[in-house]
């Protein structure tokens, strides 16, 4: 045990772990973004709904969630060690550097995107994440026709819904769940959220452009063969699409709804 | 005098290195476009010898860009603004008459201030003693074309080995890290045949050694890449990595 203390302890290890969380945060943006994608379906927030249900309560995922949030702690915590570490290597600053000569903004920032990333996850748990645990959510009973298919919604007092439930009455699928898809539509007709929720896409886009290409740098997969292929996820995927897909749920319900 | 220029030297003065440094100014006249950066400085220390001043001290052996003694940070960069050479190589057709010029040494924790622009680099020295070789047993001398080596490995192995041990890669890094050094390297023996029975023990002892010396860590900027005066490249960064973990987690060479 003592080999693996020493080799988390080095300065590779360090990477290896700041590596392996962010890629880790990576995988969990793809999965967020896609299921995200549920809010812009016209069904009054059904799908979301279900989903938000089946995310928080199914046993696998909770498991996932919970390693997820460790590695928030983690990736940050350790950014922290590495950035005290690294200032203090420097030792006496330079009266002039010129840092844009030598390398990318982005990859000189790390710590001031992922501040502002850290800033943003917390107001993003408190909005959804904490309202849909422990606050008093809006209710929303769903009934559905099984031969036509039609669905009609309403809306039910807050603090009314406290157990998922659904079942089927004289052909009527009734479907009762706590209202996601309302607290996140009237969330973002606040303009200054939706400001912040648009700026830290941008930091995320930012972030990942460095990040996700040099997390394959520190394992050290850098084979001309794929190498060209992980920047291009890191850019086109990870610095463009997926910020651009989150960016435009506030924007949509701000716009357009 | 026609064709020379005038320029404005910042050049960090710092009597040794327990007192605290600062900049002073001096001013560099008819400064010919064809010297090199160290002939212009000589010229200046000339200059301060005769009006009885301490000369800049800086660090300089062969000026032909292969030993790796000359450094200097000059206007915010690593052997100045131009790319794949050392601060010897530098002309001075490179700055434009009346030009200031901000002259540092390296700053590092590791690179200790002697003197001026002068550093200590013996962490580089240490680093290598405990890893960067290979034991040869005595014996016959064997013949030098017993072992294949195929052309690209060998070509790798060599791009890896011009690295002359300047550490620009630690004064350009923002962490003052010295990775691209060490992976150079490790990787010139790791790619050979010769290296083979020390890699993994190589590649542990002196990430370790460079830990102690007070390094930073590599945040894959690429700043060493780009301010490299061997164009040392950070592949040899990912394979130090590669190598480091595979001795961690999968070898028996303990250090």
């Amino acid at each position: 045990m003592s080999k693996f203390k020493n080799t988390f302890s080095s300065s590779l290890g360090k990477k290896l772990i700041m590596a392996l969380t962010g890629l880790f945060l990576c995988t969990f943006l793809v999965i967020h973004l896609i299921g995200n994608l549920q809010l812009f379906k016209a069904d009054e927030g059904k799908a979301f709904n279900d989903y938000a249900y089946f995310m928080t309560h199914f046993t696998p995922i909770k498991v996932v969630s919970y390693l997820l949030y460790t590695s928030i702690i983690v990736h940050a915590v350790y950014a922290l060690m590495l950035t005290i570490g690294n200032r203090k290597a420097r030792g006496t600053n330079y009266g002039a550097y010129a840092g844009s000569a030598n390398s990318p903004w982005t990859s000189r920032n790390m710590g001031i995107l992922g501040t502002i990333l850290l800033i943003f996850i917390v107001v993003h748990m408190q909005n959804f994440w904490a309202e849909y645990h422990w606050g008093a959510m809006p209710g929303v009973e769903y009934r559905t026709n099984i031969l036509t298919q039609e669905t009609t919604q309403t809306d039910l007092p807050a603090g009314s819904v406290t157990e998922y439930t659904k079942f089927v009455e004289n052909g009527v699928e009734i479907t009762r769940a706590k209202d996601l898809y309302k607290v996140t539509a009237s969330a973002f007709k606040n303009w200054c959220l939706v400001a912040l929720y648009v700026f830290a896409m941008g930091a995320l886009s930012f972030h990942l452009v460095h990040g996700f290409r040099s997390a394959f740098q520190t394992l050290g997969w850098d084979h001309n063969r794929y190498v060209g292929l992980i920047k291009c996820i890191g850019v086109w995927g990870f610095g463009v699409l997926i910020p651009l897909g989150f960016a435009a749920m506030p924007l949509y319900f701000f716009f357009l709804k | 005098m026609s064709g020379t220029m005038n320029l404005k030297l910042k050049v960090w003065r710092q009597p040794n290195s327990e007192a605290k440094g600062s900049f002073v100014n001096y001013d560099a006249a008819n400064v010919s476009p064809d010297m090199s950066f160290l002939e212009m400085l000589d010229v200046v220390n000339e200059d301060l010898v005769k009006k009885g001043e301490d000369p800049i001290h800086f660090d300089h052996d062969c000026r032909e860009g292969i030993c790796g003694m000359c450094s200097l940070h000059i206007n915010g960069r690593p052997h100045g603004p131009k790319q794949a050479i050392t601060t010897c190589q530098l002309h001075m057709r490179s700055f434009q008459d009346g030009q200031t010029v901000t002259i540092e040494p390296w700053r590092a924790k590791a690179f200790p201030v002697i003197k001026d622009l002068a550093v200590d680099r013996s962490a580089f020295d240490r680093i290598q003693q405990t890893g960067g070789f290979v034991s040869v047993n005595t014996g016959g001398v064997p013949d030098a074309n017993a072992i294949a080596i195929p052309k690209p490995v060998a070509d790798e192995a060599f791009n890896s080995a011009t690295c002359i041990g300047c550490g620009a890669c630690v004064a350009a890094c923002k962490n003052a890290s010295a990775m691209l050094f060490v992976s150079a390297k490790v990787s010139q023996m790791a790619l050979l045949p010769q290296g083979q029975p020390e890699r993994y023990r190589r590649v542990q002892a002196m990430v370790t050694q460079m830990d102690e010396e007070g390094f930073g860590s590599c945040t894959n900027t690429g700043a060493c890449e780009a301010e490299c005066p061997k164009e040392i490249k950070i592949t040899n960064i990912a394979r130090m990595n590669r190598d480091f973990f595979t001795a961690k987690f999968f070898k028996q060479e303990e250090v």
